[in-house]
């Protein structure tokens, strides 16, 4: 009986039509698409897009040259050389991140005892060779300037969570 | 003036020719945007927009796709078979073409009244393989001559199905000639050549998806396994005339469904006396009715492909000789029985 039932169900299509019956629903539904550079999805603040370097209130850049990041940087996309400041502290003579590399997964950020590297919101960059996506200390310093309101207020929303 | 052009219209060649215009514009201006709407309606089943960039709603995208695959350079692969890697697309579109000849859009309108059209539809949708197996052979390509060997064994199988199914038009029609078909189907809706072929009409659509190789039965083209099929080496404008001659072939199936089961250019109106629409001009037989009625089948080339899954190369196989072949077998006996008993209003001995 079950076999016979099969026999009849393949011999009209029964399957088919029930695709065919999904699809076209489908077809009547509101589309979802997101048409991008007119409309964009909302973003967390917690988004790991182009890396950027702080400073404090006072233009003291926060880096100490601990060398966390470059020690956890899973990709080893990161590349730093310390020295002593004339006035004694220990400070980044180089600090590179090689975005090629980089897999943007935020250890750097989670790392930084001081937060000083830190990942934005912006990921609509590009380069147009591949020293462009090779950033240095002057780079991402300029980047954190520019940026620092909005990344600011992105670390005092995610404060309460850590 | 007006004179001299009618004049001019009067020498046959210059008629013919017009005509041939008449037919091929129209045709490759529909093959143009139905690229366009296969791509919105798949999009639209699969919740995306579809393209919407060139010009307004993306009316311009298949110019623009038109106009991209011309300029592009046309690249022979190495150890290919130069003559025959451009003779065989020329052969694709000139059976694609060549078989709209006897196509009637109307009672009157017609290019070549041929009294075995059928026939000839048959032998030119037959010959268009061969460009296929030449574009295969000729690539000097493993994919391509993969596909060519899925393709032809595919298109032979089917057409056997196909032409099992039209042997059932035929039956009931009692001629080979498209208008004497379209002709036999009058009276009203009933009596419509699907309704005792239902089994044929069917099976005649799916051999005919199965034929033009597009979705679920496209193993010709598998792009997971085989990258693109038997033009997987083709650029430019030699890559295009495949396409125009692959949707040229899909609307010359859902062309010839309308006519040979769905009563062509009939209205489905015909001879219904409700709400007087018996005498209005919803009622008379005209080419809007014929192409809306291909119009349907063209969209339901576009809704399989947006439903159903590729078929597996042995079931296609198995599908068409040890499913369709026995199916139409069985109708044609069923046909003669009808016949035999004079099941009206289809089979009146006259």
């Amino acid at each position: 009986m079950k076999q016979l039932t099969q026999f009849f169900n393949s011999l009209f299509l029964a399957e088919l039509f029930k695709g065919l019956s999904v699809t076209g629903r489908y077809l009547f539904k509101k589309k979802i698409t997101v048409q991008y550079p007119e409309e964009k999805t909302p973003q967390s603040y917690r988004f790991r897009g182009l890396h950027a370097q702080r400073r404090y209130a006072n233009g003291e850049e926060r880096c100490i040259a601990c060398k966390l990041c470059e020690a956890i940087c899973p990709a080893l996309a990161i590349s730093i050389e310390s020295e002593e400041r004339e006035d004694g502290s220990r400070r980044t003579k180089s600090y590179d991140i090689d975005l090629t590399k980089c897999i943007f997964c935020g250890f750097c950020e989670e790392s930084c005892p001081v937060d000083a590297i830190v990942e934005t919101r912006i990921f609509e960059y590009h380069g147009e060779e591949k020293s462009d996506l090779y950033m240095t200390k002057e780079k991402l310093l300029a980047v954190g300037d520019k940026y620092e309101e909005q990344i600011a207020a992105d670390r005092a929303e995610d404060a309460s969570y850590r | 003036m007006v004179d001299l052009i009618l004049s001019i219209y009067e020498i046959p060649i210059i008629n013919i020719l017009v005509k041939i215009i008449a037919i091929l514009v129209p045709l490759l201006l529909t093959v143009a945007y139905f690229t366009y709407f296969e791509r919105k309606i798949i999009g639209y089943m699969q919740v995306r927009i579809g393209p919407n960039r060139v010009g307004p709603r993306g009316w311009l995208q298949p110019i623009a796709d038109a106009m991209k695959l011309m300029f592009k350079e046309i690249i022979f692969p190495s150890g290919a078979n130069k003559i025959l890697f451009t003779i065989a697309p020329t052969l694709t579109i000139a059976t694609a073409l060549a078989a709209w000849a006897v196509i009637p859009f109307g009672a009157e309108m017609v290019l070549a009244d041929l009294n075995v059209a059928l026939l000839y539809i048959l032998a030119m949708t037959s010959v268009g393989v061969y460009g296929v197996i030449l574009a295969g052979w000729s690539s000097n390509s493993k994919y391509a001559i993969m596909s060519t060997l899925r393709t032809a064994a595919q298109v032979v199988s089917y057409e056997i199905a196909m032409g099992f199914a039209l042997v059932g038009v035929v039956m009931a029609a009692r001629s080979l000639n498209i208008g004497d078909i379209v002709a036999g189907q009058s009276g009203s809706i009933w009596g419509w050549y699907m309704w005792p072929l239902l089994p044929l009409f069917v099976i005649y659509f799916i051999s005919g998806v199965a034929e033009t190789n597009r979705a679920p039965f496209d193993v010709a083209e598998g792009e997971s396994e085989i990258v693109a099929g038997f033009h997987v080496e083709y650029s430019g404008i030699l890559f295009a005339i495949f396409f125009l001659a692959e949707y040229a072939n899909m609307i010359l199936i859902s062309i010839m469904a309308a006519l040979l089961f769905m009563g062509g250019w009939l209205s489905p109106f015909q001879g219904v006396e409700f709400l007087g629409l018996g005498s209005s001009f919803l009622a008379g037989s005209s080419i809007v009715w014929l192409l809306s009625k291909t119009a349907i089948f063209m969209f339901l080339f576009l809704w399989f492909r947006a439903t159903f899954p590729r078929y597996r190369y042995d079931q296609i196989m198995r599908l068409g000789w040890k499913v369709f072949i026995p199916i139409t077998i069985v109708w044609i006996y069923v046909i003669g029985i009808m016949y035999y008993a004079e099941l009206a209003p289809w089979f009146i001995k006259g």
